[in-house]
């Protein structure tokens, strides 16, 4: 259907729902429920250059209108994503996919990206510098401008396929952050990723999480995320991709009119499954409700 | 997996925090006793994850325990509620294992999807001992319904209030079995695995996100990699098992 057809980083997606890294695996799981090809894209799982088992269980609190979790990037690794997922997926996903990477030094993201920006299949490379639940990376590559300057230029130098930056929503300036990644040779932005958070088990008076804290999806960071995209892309002039608690056709075209020019969707997929390809479905319908001909007409239309 | 929209006809306590529910609609896509469904209740953002302990034609039977607010609301749905119900979950216990006599060990709110296990082994001409654990009289459930497929059924009570006083380890040095199903508390569980001798499978239980594979909240490390209990669990084989420190 061309009128949902977008753009992102000069590559024609179907229609602009993505889901989000973490929440999607590496497709298949889902391919038994849908044709995932469908789908605008998606990010697959955060990949690191060594296999990691992440973080102790439990690792998920339910909390109102969303979930904190603390995976601490469990994957199984560059080289087995590369000889073992890809090919998998190939089976079941005919599209370019997003990669998304994982690291804990400058280095580390370089040499991930340099050797997953070689899969024929791999259209975009989002560079996650902004995960809460790991130490020594992650998060604290993407609370400092100049940190995330370093990553971006690392990983523009070792590719020539769009790099889009993850960036936290757990730091005081995020429009410095995503201009400092714009500078250093980034093609796209995508935010938020989760917001750091915690619960506590009344009965047994301690954290839910056996990391005590983890990173909160779900509905209710949506107005968050919405907000952050919206300033975000205020100030830069590439592509955002807003992500943040969308879980309805609704929700995407506000991210849209915010200046997303694609949406992912996380949470909602591990609650409904088809979430996904509900919303592509409802999308026609609800543009009608709106007067919007194209989606590709209302990217930024609220700045 | 699949999803669908089931609607309860029975929800009725059988102690006093334990619920026993029927759900019907098309309930084809639960293959194997041990399986799971996952369960979606209004005002609730995850999902519940129950075990099944029965399927008869379209109808699904769970057994579960209020241990939260979710479960607190679920005791109070009626009959003819709708609910929005993920179907086929997990990976459940192999009935071909067993040899000719299996020996099937449950702990509390552990014993219902040994129901469907100790029927469809019955059906297939094993002889079925059954071991049935809890922590006192009241709380006893199912032990009747397991007589009444041909189980030799054995009960335990950590308190003695009824049957034998002690654990489910207590109630089998004189069964002769070819292998051995459980679940239950870890720490049963862990206690199973240390007495019996044979091989056997363990079903456990993990703090859960999606309940179907996607999002890794559940893994855990075994003899053969990190496994996920939504997806290649909850039941997994003694010889996997690498216990926690």
């Amino acid at each position: 259907m061309e009128r949902l057809k977008v753009n992102l980083c000069g590559i024609d997606i179907d229609n602009p729902i993505i889901p989000a890294s973490g929440t999607f695996g590496f497709g298949y799981e889902f391919a038994d429920i849908y044709d995932i090809n469908k789908l605008g894209t998606f990010s697959f799982k955060g990949t690191t250059k060594d296999p990691r088992f992440g973080n102790p269980t439990p690792r998920a609190a339910e909390c109102t209108a969303g979930i904190i979790n603390s995976v601490g990037l469990q994957n199984p690794g560059v080289d087995k994503v590369i000889s073992e997922e890809l090919p998998k997926l190939a089976k079941v996903f005919n599209k370019k996919v997003m990669a998304n990477i994982g690291g804990f030094s400058v280095e580390e993201y370089a040499y991930v990206a340099e050797k997953i920006a070689q899969c024929e299949q791999v259209g975009w490379l989002e560079i996650n510098i902004s995960c809460p639940n790991v130490h020594g990376g992650g998060m604290a590559m993407g609370a400092d401008p100049k940190m995330a300057a370093a990553v971006t230029s690392a990983v523009r130098k070792v590719t020539d396929k769009p790099v889009i930056i993850k960036l936290s929503p757990n730091v005081t300036d995020i429009v410095s952050i995503a201009k400092a990644c714009e500078d250093s040779g980034a093609d796209g932005i995508s935010l938020i990723n989760t917001l750091l958070g915690m619960r506590i088990n009344l009965k047994t008076k301690k954290p839910i999480i056996a990391n005590k804290m983890g990173g909160f999806s779900g509905p209710a960071v949506f107005p968050v995320a919405l907000r952050m995209v919206y300033q975000v892309a205020s100030n830069v002039k590439i592509p955002v991709v807003g992500l943040g608690g969308v879980s309805r056709a609704e929700d995407v075209i506000e991210m849209m009119l915010a200046g997303a020019t694609a949406v992912q969707v996380g949470a909602a997929n591990l609650i409904d499954p088809c979430a996904c390809s509900d919303i592509i479905d409802k999308l026609p319908e609800v543009m009608d409700k709106y007067g919007i001909n194209k989606l590709s007409d209302i990217i930024g239309g609220a700045l | 997996m699949n999803q669908k929209i089931l609607k309860v006809t029975e929800n009725i306590p059988l102690t006093s925090n334990v619920y026993k529910m029927v759900l019907q609609g098309d309930v084809s896509e639960v293959k194997t006793p041990g399986q799971f469904i996952n369960i979606k209740l209004d005002g609730f953002y995850l999902r519940r994850p129950i075990s099944v302990c029965d399927k008869v034609d379209d109808t699904l039977t769970i057994i579960y325990k209020v241990v939260g607010e979710g479960t607190e609301y679920m005791a109070t749905l009626k009959e003819g509620a709708e609910l929005d119900v993920l179907i086929g979950l997990g990976n459940g216990f192999g009935v071909n294992a067993s040899g000719d006599t299996a020996l099937l060990l449950g702990g509390g709110v552990g014993v219902p999807p040994l129901y469907m296990l100790a029927k469809k082994l019955i059906e297939a001409g094993k002889k079925v001992t059954v071991c049935l654990g809890f922590n006192t009289k009241n709380e006893v459930f199912y032990e009747n319904e397991f007589k009444a497929l041909g189980a030799d059924v054995r009960v335990a009570t950590v308190d003695g209030s009824y049957g034998t006083k002690g654990f489910v380890t207590n109630l089998f040095e004189n069964v002769d079995y070819s292998y051995y199903y459980t679940c239950g508390p870890e720490p049963m569980l862990k206690a199973v695995f240390n007495t019996c001798k044979s091989s056997g499978e363990l079903s456990f239980e993990e703090r859960m996100g999606c309940g179907f594979g996607a999002c890794m909240c559940c893994s855990c490390k075994t003899v053969t990699g990190y496994k996920r209990i939504c997806k290649e669990g909850p039941v997994m084989k003694k010889e996997e098992i690498i216990w926690n420190a």
